[in-house]
């Protein structure tokens, strides 16, 4: 009977232990749903002034690629966007953009301004592929399979690091299977 | 320089509750009354420089002054002057300070006014309250010192976020820290009776006034919340099951447990170890919201910003506090021979079935609150878990809880006579069983649920009355006899009866608002009509206008009922200059029976309006519910049994003896 | 084709043309109740039971986020397809994952959550079982003496009370 009086302590211990690895956790970020699935059915414009548009079949091309989930009125692209420039100059991966709930004019001025690191960039204007996609916040950045399955899905800024160490490995890991 | 002075002062505070912590403790154990007597300066000294720095703070966002990170981060120039005042505790750097300050206003009652409790007692209590001053003290200075000096000072603030100017959240977190803190003290008055080795109905006295206080202003800072999140949010939602408010709901939960358990200790001497479980764990949760709300393990809407370094410190602080008085529980607490024998029908056995029940749906809220992270820890998969969890098990424990409450009162102690008791609910039965016929001529389309809510509502308050009544004698002597008796009922009795009544307002006021609410959303244009409920409302117009740090949208509705012109109704959405964030000022209509709540949003940039309109019926009656189940608090405080600063000569001698024995 | 045809086609585009921008900025900016009553009821049901992504952890029928908004008229268009309430809420589930479900549905990794109050709740009855059983069982001679202790204390205790309230 006594050794009941240790429960407690036991139950809170577990507890603790939970709560220090919860510490490391991020509940901010959501997993996607759609990890190892084919992309979306979707076929948007092209952003105005340009004269690639994306759909689906544009990721189904046998090619590995990545798409960018971006906006003109959303801060962290900017801070992401140099990455992709350097990128797109590399040539290693084809980028694709995905032009989140925009104003025409300003995603036009936008990549005029700071560049166009998109092969193909499709305008969302009502955001409806973007929620078939699973976005929730811009930016978002996926990694797209030869066989058009979606593999990876950054959510934030992607920084030079994060393309260097977990996106392109997955990359030239995909590339490789083939 | 005062910024310097407050930052100052709370390192003197450091130094006097480490004193505190340590030299009373160590004397009470070995008999050095010097060292013993100790305590009463030392909590009062810490009390004072805590309160120097409050000040201080409190003067820094008075006059704003920006050289203060938190001043600058927190306030405006042209803010209100009560929101510059509630910006003190409007972020995690000064809600700390303020809850250090609330932890050392009760020391210091307790040193001020504890005069009738046995010194070497007193001596422990205090030194626990300084212990837990002194981790609470470490972790502001060490992590979240609000008087940090920015080397280039802006010339205006970035302003408080505008959700959080608003009168009710103004005053909801001192009365919050009030109830959490207050806790502190049922938990400091148990370990040092695991230290003493022994718990009397004497201690059950002590313990019970603290205990009811902090769970009246618990009760208050949670209400407040509630109705806060009603009319500013914008959606009509009064509860959530969010995170954060469940971290305030688990320590009620157990505070109220431990409440009605402590009177089985003073009563019956029985039900000790339990009891000191309790006002461990009601503190630990009270301790586990703060860890919640500032580590950012979980998301909440009302999270502070969070920061790893300060989970870290928290939790190392959860695990020494909570940790070492679990074990000191596990080797102390067999030792706690309970006396009282009863039968399972009797008054212990209702109070058992209440802590019973309240534990386990406390148990279950911190299972639905922490499975999340549970599971994410475990296996990295992501789960929600949101309102229908909760209702679907919080609501089943709760009905038989409710259902039993009418009738506890009604038994007596050792062994009851549940019989008896029915045959006196008799009248509470019928009552409950015509509201329920009532309620279901009266909402035939509505939930079945809603039916059995209101009865069950019914047979509380009128099984509470009925107890009354039945002290009193009414109708069984004469009413000038019943008067006297009226008179000579101790207040806790009759406190006891208006909290109860309270319970059952709640749950009228729930079924109502979780029942019957009617909802309409439209884009209106001016001119337009829309009904709902009873009510006719016509949009007459919208303008822009200017507040002191706002711009509004603001919409006028004319209501009318059945054709005849009632009232004007003006909802608006509120854009700050300082913020990007808009708010939502609902428009709302109040009545005994229930409320029409009228929503403004954007303008669809053709003339119209989206517009949001509910009928809430007894949504008031949740607040006003808990209001009683307060003022039953508050009575039953001002019991002269439960007043604990009231010098008392002949009781202070009696304790003594049975402390040294 | 005919000629009453070619118009009503023409018609037909033009209207489309005309009609079809201004309804997705329609849709895009605000909230729009549907038109049949009893659709609405189920949509504004179903706006209970899903997750805000952004502001995590209020219904997206709590928000004022944009994509709760856009997630509304969503969940309001699957139903104006003629989608089941199920099929509604699968068609997010898809997109987002079952995090979005505020009701986490029963599945291996919730049976702790799910019957977890269950489990609480009877070790709770059996404690208190166990713990009724022990204060019954104390033999009558000890409970007496014990007792005799405990009437003093109460006694004394009880005639304080009554000091207090006279």
């Amino acid at each position: 009977m006594r050794l009941g009086y240790i429960i407690p302590f036991v139950l809170f211990f577990a507890l603790a232990v939970a709560l220090y690895v919860g510490l490391g956790l991020k509940p901010r970020d959501i997993p996607s749903a759609l990890i190892d699935k084919p992309v979306p059915e979707f076929n948007l414009p092209p952003v105005k002034d340009h004269d690639l548009g994306l759909k689906s079949a544009d990721l189904q091309v046998g090619e590995v690629t990545l798409v960018n989930v971006f906006a003109s009125w959303c801060g962290p692209c900017r801070v992401e966007h140099p990455v992709f420039m350097a990128l797109a100059k590399s040539g290693e991966v084809t980028l694709h953009g995905i032009n989140y709930k925009d104003d025409p004019d300003n995603a036009s001025n936008w990549l005029a301004r700071y560049g166009n690191p998109y092969k193909r960039a499709g305008a969302d204007r009502n955001g409806r592929v973007g929620i078939d996609w699973g976005v929730y916040g811009v930016p978002e950045t996926f990694v797209v399979d030869q066989g058009g399955r979606i593999r990876y899905k950054h959510v934030g800024v992607v920084s030079q690091d994060d393309l260097d160490n977990k996106i392109l490995p997955l990359v030239r890991k995909l590339k490789a299977k083939k | 320089m005062v910024a310097e002075i407050g930052h100052y002062a709370l390192m003197l505070a450091l130094v006097l509750a480490i004193v505190q912590g340590t030299l009373p403790l160590i004397g009470a154990q070995n008999g050095i009354e010097s060292w013993v007597a100790v305590a009463r300066p030392a909590a009062l000294g810490q009390l004072f420089f805590i309160a120097v720095s409050f000040a201080a703070l409190t003067y820094a966002f008075v006059v704003s002054d920006f050289t203060l990170t938190a001043v600058v981060a927190n306030s405006h120039s042209a803010k209100p002057m009560l929101y510059k005042i509630s910006g003190v505790w409007g972020n995690h750097e000064g809600s700390l300070l303020l809850w250090i300050l609330i932890l050392a206003m009760f020391g210091g009652a307790v040193a001020a006014f504890g005069r009738n409790l046995p010194p070497y007692l007193r001596a422990r209590v205090l030194s626990v309250q300084g212990l837990i001053g002194v981790g609470f003290l470490l972790f502001i200075l060490l992590t979240s010192t609000p008087f940090e000096r920015l080397p280039n000072p802006p010339l205006d603030g970035n302003g408080l976020n505008p959700l959080l100017q608003d009168p009710g959240l103004a005053i909801h977190p001192p009365f919050l820290y009030l109830g959490y803190v207050g806790f502190s003290m049922a938990f400091s008055f148990a370990i040092a009776a695991l230290i003493e080795g022994r718990v009397d109905p004497a201690w059950a006295r002590w313990v019970r006034p603290w205990t009811l206080l902090a769970w009246c202003f618990l009760t208050i800072g949670i209400a407040l919340g509630s109705w806060w999140a009603y009319y500013e949010l914008g959606w009509g939602g009064w509860w959530f099951w969010d995170p954060v408010e469940n971290a305030s709901f688990m320590p009620w939960l157990l505070g109220t447990a431990l409440l009605h358990s402590a009177i089985v200790v003073e009563k019956r001497d029985t039900l000790k170890a339990w009891t000191i479980l309790l006002a461990i764990l009601t503190f630990s949760l009270s301790l586990l919201g703060t860890f919640i709300v500032r580590s950012g393990v979980l998301t909440s809407v009302h999270a502070f910003a969070t920061d790893p370094e300060r989970g870290v410190f928290i939790l190392l602080f959860l695990a020494i506090v909570v940790g070492g008085s679990l074990l000191l529980f596990a080797m102390r607490g067999p030792a706690l021979r309970s006396g009282g024998l009863f039968s399972p029908i009797s008054r212990e056995g209702a109070l058992v079935l209440n802590n019973m029940l309240l534990t386990t749906a406390c148990a279950t809220v911190l299972l639905g609150t922490l499975y999340p992270l549970f599971l994410d820890a475990l296996t990295g998969e992501k789960v929600s878990v949101g309102p229908p969890y909760f209702n679907a098990t919080f609501v089943p424990l709760m009905v038989p809880l409710f259902v039993a409450l009418a009738a506890g009162p009604m038994m007596a102690w050792k062994r009851g006579d549940l019989g008896a008791a029915m045959a006196r609910l008799k009248f509470a039965f019928a009552l409950s069983v015509v509201v329920a016929l009532g309620t279901w001529y009266l909402r035939t389309g509505g939930p079945v649920l809603a039916i059995f809510g209101m009865a069950l509502g019914v047979w509380l308050v009128a099984g509470a009355l009925l107890e009354w009544f039945a002290r009193l004698k009414l109708f069984t002597i004469s009413p000038a006899d019943s008067w006297r008796r009226l008179r000579g009922l101790p207040r806790a009795a009759h406190g006891m009866t208006l909290a109860h009544i309270g319970v059952g307002i709640v749950i009228m006021g729930v079924t109502g608002v979780e029942s019957w609410t009617e909802e309409q959303a439209k884009v209106m244009r001016p001119g337009e009509t829309i009904s709902i409920g009873q009510y006719d409302l016509t949009l007459k117009g919208a303008k822009t206008v200017q507040g002191p740090n706002y711009s509004a949208l603001r919409g006028t509705f004319d209501v009318s009922s059945e054709g005849e012109y009632i009232t004007t109704m003006e909802p608006e959405t509120r854009s700050f200059t300082t913020s990007t964030m808009t708010t939502t000022e609902a428009a709302i209509r109040p009545t005994l029976t229930s409320d029409l709540y009228a929503v403004i949003g954007d303008a669809d940039g053709k003339g119209g309006y989206a517009t949001r309109f509910y009928v809430k019926p007894l949504v008031h009656w949740i607040w006003a519910g808990c209001l009683i189940m307060v003022i039953g608090g508050f009575v039953s405080l001002s019991d002269r049994r439960h007043r604990v600063g009231a010098p008392a000569a002949k009781r202070k001698s009696a304790p003594l003896k049975e402390a040294k024995a | 084709m005919n000629r009453f045809a070619r118009f009503i086609v023409l018609i037909f585009a033009i209207v489309s043309i005309l009609v079809t921008p201004v309804l997705v900025q329609a849709q895009s900016t605000i909230d729009k109740p549907l038109e049949n009553p009893v659709d609405e009821t189920r949509a504004l049901a179903l706006h209970k039971l899903l997750r805000c992504l952004v502001c995590q952890n209020q219904s997206i029928s709590d928000s004022n986020a944009e994509l709760a908004r856009d997630l509304r008229i969503l969940v309001r268009q699957r139903i104006a397809a003629g989608d089941s309430d199920d099929e509604t809420l699968a068609y997010i589930v898809d997109r987002y994952g079952d995090w979005v479900l505020l009701d986490p549905p029963v599945k291996s990794s919730t049976y702790v959550l799910w019957f977890g109050p269950v489990v609480i709740f009877l070790l709770a009855l059996f404690g208190v079982f166990l713990f009724m059983r022990r204060s019954r069982i104390v033999p009558v001679a000890t409970a007496a003496s014990l007792n005799a202790e405990e009437e003093v204390k109460l006694k004394k205790l009880l005639d304080d009370t009554q000091e207090g309230n006279s």
